[in-house]
């Protein structure tokens, strides 16, 4: 199978070709609003507590004891801003899914570029950077949306902050800066359900194909009939039916035959492809020659 | 273990019982799989454990086998490419060929073990493989310093320009309005939030030097010249009054360890630079990455640096109040520094 442009291969130490799949733009950026939203409402709800508790604290007899008690309030507003900042996605990608919540939701994970160990060096390094390609650029474009004087030096600043946050846009593998730093990239965290075998399951069919039926079709064929047999939809199945008959010549199935006859014609073409390939023989598809 | 036959056994067992339940496939491909199977569906309850963080749920005997089972499925897998056509399958594979490759060669130690190895000589080591940078960020430093003072001493109107406009700090006022500013603040009572907030900024800015290495370390070199020339400007400032000596032990006491984290901030930032513009043999992205993974834990270095930094200023400097003091606090965590990070370190 050939590479999708979005598809890379890596070379586990087991000698495994393993293809990963890069995340998308469009996920990336859903993710991080994911995360920052997350932020956002931490963030929001921790201002409603200390402005809470500050409130209170006005109540307070001594003034020096209420002094105290804002100036420790103070403290941990500045840390949950530091820790909110940079610790949160370093917590998240240091954990066994290399996932933020936002990369969770949308499957997500980051990966080292070169197939080997996620280290926590990596995971650190491409940290260290967002802050001039998230938080920075958001400031300097915002001053200078609301900037109402100097602004040529404003808008010159945040397009500059701009080049680092748009970054992925223009490299091939969809890195951001962090990402170049630490040799790691985001790719899709695979999900697959094992299905049930399609040729295992039903019993012997009465249905005998000859060589010259089974010539016709290659993988490409075979998978468009499995993906048609795995959907199920009845009007599909009665015109592949139909496109197959037509080619090697059999009168059309009707009803409840069109299952039972595509069934026996998948298991059928998949054994003689099979052995092909055990042969060395690969028929790609229709126009492929090469299983005579 | 000791009952290793009888598991060997059961899986046997196990395996035979499913066969009679499903019609024995007519195909090769789905023999194998068949046979297969069931080690692959226990791989996949494994690593769906390990993905949740669930851990204590599996046995010994589990973890044991991740390893033996992820390089069975490796080895399915690459049987399955080359003989079967069974799409569903397939997929199947590769995802949690993937997904076990990604525990398997997932972070190894958690945070907390990675954390104390980093205390525990990491650090000093990751200081160390940078002292090339680390010379230049001094070398640049010292010359800032210098430029500032003589640019002041040269025209005072500089002195705004480098250092900010400061009502109790600039060229006119007195010796007394300045010795105001360096004694008597420890009746201050703000200082653990003074702290936090010097804390925090100073840390961000050493994360912005680091972070600018990424356009080949030019505004890092930046940063460092005008941090420094500030430095250099108010030196002169202080000097001309006589008070040099009171000025360097007021900044030398949180300004050792401050300055230093600044220093190796940027000399972090131009490791990158110097690695993206001469990247040498390697090429340009690899050169990077290997840059950014040897300075990350330099960088976190110097947020702790700076935590540290943030309470020396916030606290001693204000209630130490004389400058023999404030130099021997100052001139000791030099020294610390110095042994920790050059001397001190088993190498690996």
């Amino acid at each position: 199978m050939n590479l999708r442009p979005d598809q890379r291969e890596i070379i586990t130490p087991e000698g495994l070709t393993l293809r990963l799949t890069l995340a998308g733009r469009s996920a990336r950026l859903g993710a991080l609003a994911v995360d920052l939203a997350c932020i956002g409402a931490i963030l929001l709800g921790a201002v409603l507590a200390l402005v809470y508790t500050q409130s209170g604290l006005g109540q307070w007899a001594k003034r020096s004891e209420a002094h105290h008690a804002a100036q420790f309030l103070f403290i941990l507003w500045t840390a949950l801003m530091f820790l909110l900042r940079n610790a949160w996605f370093l917590i998240f990608e240091l954990g066994p899914r290399g996932a933020t919540p936002g990369k969770r939701m949308l499957g997500l994970r980051i990966a080292a570029r070169d197939g080997a160990r996620l280290t926590t060096e990596m995971v650190l390094a491409r940290n260290l950077l967002r802050d001039i390609e998230i938080f920075l650029p958001m400031v300097a474009v915002l001053s200078a949306l609301g900037g109402p004087s100097s602004s040529m030096v404003n808008w010159a600043a945040a397009g500059w902050f701009l080049l680092f946050a748009l970054f992925p846009l223009f490299n091939r593998d969809r890195l951001r800066a962090g990402d170049m730093i630490a040799g790691t990239w985001v790719v899709e965290a695979p999900r697959a359900r094992l299905e049930q075998a399609l040729s295992a399951g039903a019993a012997r069919p009465d249905y005998a194909f000859g060589p010259a039926e089974l010539a016709i079709y290659g993988e490409y064929e075979l998978q468009t009939l499995e993906r048609v047999l795995r959907d199920g939809s009845p009007a599909a199945m009665e015109a592949v039916a139909r496109a197959i008959c037509a080619k090697i010549g059999w009168s059309a199935p009707q009803g409840d035959e069109v299952r039972r006859f595509l069934d026996a014609y998948y298991t059928a073409l998949r054994e003689r492809l099979e052995q092909g390939l055990r042969f060395g023989r690969r028929k790609a598809n229709k126009h492929d020659g090469a299983v005579r | 273990m000791k009952d290793w036959p009888n598991r060997l056994l059961a899986r046997f067992r196990r395996g035979a019982a499913q066969e009679q339940h499903i019609a024995p496939a007519t195909l090769r491909s789905d023999r194998f799989r068949q046979a297969r199977e069931g080690d692959w569906r226990r791989l996949e309850a494994i690593v769906t454990a390990v993905e949740k963080g669930r851990l204590g749920r599996l046995s010994d005997a589990d973890l044991l086998d991740l390893p033996v089972l992820y390089r069975q499925l490796a080895s399915s897998l690459a049987v399955a490419r080359e003989n079967s056509l069974d799409a569903a399958a397939l997929a199947y594979l590769e995802a949690l060929a993937q997904r076990a490759w990604f525990i398997t060669y997932g972070p190894r130690e958690n945070f907390r073990g990675w954390f104390m190895g980093f205390i525990l000589g990491g650090w000093s080591r990751a200081v160390r493989a940078i002292r090339f940078d680390i010379g230049i960020a001094l070398a640049l430093m010292v010359a800032g310093v210098a430029v500032g003072w003589m640019m002041v001493a040269h025209d005072p109107a500089f002195y705004a320009m480098l250092a900010g406009q400061d009502p109790a700090r600039n060229p006119a006022s007195s010796a007394k309005q300045l010795r105001e500013t360096l004694f008597g603040g420890q009746d201050q009572d703000a200082l653990a939030a003074f702290a936090a907030y010097l804390f925090g900024h100073n840390a961000q800015i050493a994360i912005l030097c680091f972070a600018l290495g990424f356009a080949i370390g030019l505004p890092s070199v930046l940063l460092l010249l005008q941090n420094s020339g500030m430095l250099g400007a108010m030196l002169w400032l202080f000097h001309g009054k006589g008070l040099l000596l009171d000025f360097s032990a007021w900044i030398a006491i949180h300004g050792t360890t401050e300055l230093f984290a600044i220093l190796l901030a940027g000399a972090g930032g131009i490791h990158i630079g110097r690695a993206i513009a001469f990247p040498g043999e390697l090429s340009v992205m690899e050169s990077v990455a290997a840059a950014g993974r040897r300075t990350a834990p330099v960088m976190l270095g110097v947020v702790l640096m700076l935590l540290v930094a943030g309470m020396l200023e916030g606290f001693a400097r204000q209630l130490i109040d004389s400058t023999p003091q404030r130099l021997l606090v100052g001139g000791f965590m030099l020294t610390f520094w110095l042994v920790y990070f050059f001397v001190f370190g088993p190498r690996k």
